[in-house]
């Protein structure tokens, strides 16, 4: 946990709000850009909320990330659109590029992190990747180093 | 000539490339010091000719352009000055021929009445469109009035059961308590569809106002968005709308001078499926794990903190204003007796106009599809349509005459759902379908109930196995079983509707999963593990590329001499099939 003042400053502004646990462990996730056992330990303590509901919170939802994230978040679609537009070639072709094995799913230079996410709502392009906040469509497995190369 | 050009900027838009040609247009006109109004706007629904620039002369003639690259707005817009428009590509026009003018005549936007015209970030623009109008004819009546034109109009839920609204609303009315809250379920989950996106990020006042007019009707006075985090323009936009409301005063205490306040606020979802459902999106909104309660007591008598609860989908919602303002009767006029109105459909997978329509409801599937959505993308014939997402089910080419509407598509073992139409043609293998689906359903289920938890895990293994080519016959009774289960001892809809796919597949498509079984074939080719490469002698000349990249040495052969792929070796990557450069590999 690099900033305690900040986590300070977001467990004091959600102080007495109800239902304030997702989007305040959402702001804190922002300062270390993962939820670090830490953070969690230092927020069940400051809020008296159990430590084992905050990781309750933590694991249902998959926004909240539990292990440090590379510089670069890669988001492949798997809704139904891409699927039958052949995303698992995409993801093949990422996992090779970025030199990822078995269930890895940071770069060991830590530049990028691929996660699969359900559906990014631009099925009219698929197969879609999101890297960052930019989107990448109508794919095919020979588009992603150049794409990667702008990130690198 | 008094121009202005407008530019889509939603998510498919943006997607697409239109951030850097509205860039390009705001350097183009400031180098050339031309006047011309430069706006945005949202989603109209052509998603597949994205990025689309619109030019209006004198609030007129309008031409929108699809597909625009940035090198060539300057041509573009000199021409349209000029008097001699470009004609290539021109997907909408009301002066000249237009690719798409079609398609939107074929529709009836109500719900996407503004999308793709206004600027969404404009309250202006919206009020210029008849905007809050609803809202002042709805306080001057008295509230059980509000609720008998909604059950007049016969409008039922949007987001996927069906459930009447009207009646939804008179359950919360009769609730009697000091604290009534009204919220909008805008966690769009189901993969494949974008219609609420596409409303929230094009017309988020639609909502806004379909919002307050229900929770004055009911007698809340605080409410909630409950938007997924994935929507990330959607949230900015409604972020906007909801300010813009407040400083106009539409939104806060003492509503257009009358004593009825409300306070609205936006709950960004953390990624979580089953929050889809009303008592798990509850427990989300309360900070806990976003898992199902048990109904009764339903939220009308216990929601959000145990206070009376009215929920309704975005589309349900944007549907209210126009209701209130044309009256039940007028809405009644699309539609079915059962179905009234219209309902908005995302469109994707190998159909050609990918995108979002409005449609009235009872149109035959075969309009959707051959009609709007203009036929199949590529040469490969239609094979079917999944309607509902994950809960629903594949219809098959036979049923394509069956109509758009809930009780129709109940039939046939699919449900209306959102609105998600995903086409699929003969390259798609519908066990690998239905095993895709129950992946999503299965990782997504939260774990509450035994039979979705497990039976679902154990659907997944045995599909898994069939796509493996490993599949019993008997596997076919025992998915059938599963599902039977599942359903019955499932508390949510997630659970009670997770082993359509499928139900439905083994119903319309059970020959593929006996060729799965019995021949350990895929006949769409898309099942790796029944996949089989070979070296066709007469066209091999032995440069040895594919024995070089096979990753698991499993062919062999000396340079210039016909190679051999050892089959108990192949691993089925496909890799020398890329690599060959003369075409010697035959996949089956």
């Amino acid at each position: 946990m690099k900033n305690k003042k900040e986590v300070d400053r977001i467990i004091a502004k959600y102080n007495g709000k109800k239902g304030a646990l997702i989007p305040l462990l959402q702001e804190i996730q922002e300062i270390d850009r993962y939820l670090s056992k830490d953070a969690m330990r230092y927020v069940s303590e400051k809020t008296d909320v159990k430590l084992a509901q905050i990781y309750g919170v933590a694991t249902f939802y998959t926004m909240f990330r539990l292990k440090p994230q590379g510089k670069h978040i890669i988001r492949i679609c798997k809704g139904t659109a891409c699927h039958v537009s052949d995303a698992n070639s995409i993801l093949k072709q990422l996992r090779e590029t970025l030199k990822l094995e078995g269930d890895e799913d940071t770069t060991k230079d830590g530049m990028f992190t691929l996660m699969e996410v359900a559906c990014l709502g631009c099925c009219s392009l698929a197969p879609v990747i999101m890297i960052n906040d930019d989107t990448f469509g109508k794919l095919v497995p020979d588009s992603i180093s150049e794409i990667l190369k702008k990130y690198n | 000539m008094n121009l202005s050009i407008k530019i889509g900027l939603g998510s498919c838009g943006l997607a697409a490339g239109a951030g850097e040609v509205y860039k390009a247009i705001e350097k183009y006109l400031a180098e050339k010091k031309l006047n011309i109004n430069l706006q945005k706007t949202a989603c109209i629904g052509l998603c597949f000719e994205e990025p689309l620039m619109e030019i209006i002369a004198d609030g007129e003639n309008s031409i929108t352009y699809g597909q625009v690259a940035e090198a060539q707005i300057g041509d573009l817009i000199e021409a349209f000055q000029s008097g001699k428009p470009i004609t290539k590509n021109v997907v909408l026009s009301n002066f000249m021929n237009a690719s798409e003018n079609e398609n939107l005549q074929k529709q009836k936007r109500i719900v996407l009445r503004n999308c793709g015209i206004i600027n969404p970030q404009s309250i202006e623009d919206y009020l210029e469109r008849d905007g809050y109008k609803a809202l002042e004819k709805a306080l001057k009546l008295e509230r059980k009035k509000i609720i008998d034109e909604m059950k007049n109009s016969g409008l039922r839920g949007r987001g996927g059961a069906g459930f009447p609204t009207g009646l939804k609303w008179e359950f919360a009315y009769n609730s009697q308590n000091d604290k009534k809250y009204i919220v909008c379920n805008a966690d769009e989950g189901d993969p494949g569809a974008f219609m609420d996106r596409s409303v929230l990020e094009g017309d988020p006042h639609s909502v806004i106002e379909g919002m307050i007019i229900g929770a004055f009707a009911i007698g809340a006075d605080e409410g909630y968005i409950y938007c997924r985090a994935e929507y990330p323009l959607a949230i900015r936009h409604l972020k906007k709308a909801i300010a813009d409301a407040e400083a106009k005063g539409f939104l806060g205490d003492k509503i257009l001078g009358t004593n009825f306040k409300f306070k609205l606020h936006i709950k960004e979802g953390a990624g979580a499926f089953v929050c889809g459902e009303e008592t798990a999106l509850m427990a989300s909104i309360e900070g806990e794990r976003g898992m199902p309660r048990i109904r009764p007591p339903f939220p009308a008598q216990s929601g959000l903190w145990g206070k009376p609860t009215n929920i309704n989908n975005v589309e349900t919602l944007a549907n209210i204003a126009w209701i209130i303002l044309n009256g039940a009767s007028e809405y009644k006029k699309y539609g079915t007796e059962d179905s009234p109105g219209t309902k908005v459909f995302a469109l994707a997978g190998k159909i050609k106009n990918s995108g979002l329509i409005e449609v009235p409801m009872g149109i035959p599937l075969k309009d959707v599809i051959y009609g709007v959505g203009g036929g199949m993308k590529t040469e490969k014939p239609f094979k079917g349509v999944q309607l509902g997402g994950p809960s629903g089910g594949c219809v098959p080419a036979s049923l394509l005459e069956t109509t758009v509407d809930y009780a129709s598509i109940n039939k046939t073992g699919a449900i209306m759902g959102s609105g998600g139409m995903v086409v699929m043609d003969t390259g798609t293998c519908m066990v690998d379908v239905a095993k895709f689906f129950l992946d999503f359903t299965q990782k997504e289920s939260c774990g509450k109930c035994t039979f979705c938890r497990i039976g679902t895990k154990r659907m997944l293994e045995i599909l898994t196995k069939i796509t493996d080519g490993k599949g019993k016959i008997e596997d076919l009774q025992k998915l059938e079983e599963l599902s039977e289960n599942i359903i019955k001892g499932s508390l949510c809809g997630l659970g009670q509707t997770a082993p359509n796919p499928v139900l439905t597949t083994m119903k319309y498509f059970k020959e593929e999963y006996l060729a799965h079984i019995e021949a350990k074939k895929c006949p769409a080719g898309v099942c790796v593990a029944l996949q089989r490469y070979e070296i066709i002698a007469d066209k091999c000349i032995g440069c040895t590329v594919c024995a070089k990249k096979c990753p698991v040495k499993a062919i062999s052969g000396e340079v210039k001499k016909v190679h051999f792929i050892n089959q108990t070796e192949c691993i089925k990557c496909g890799i020398c099939f890329d690599v060959c450069k003369f075409s010697a590999i035959n996949k089956s």
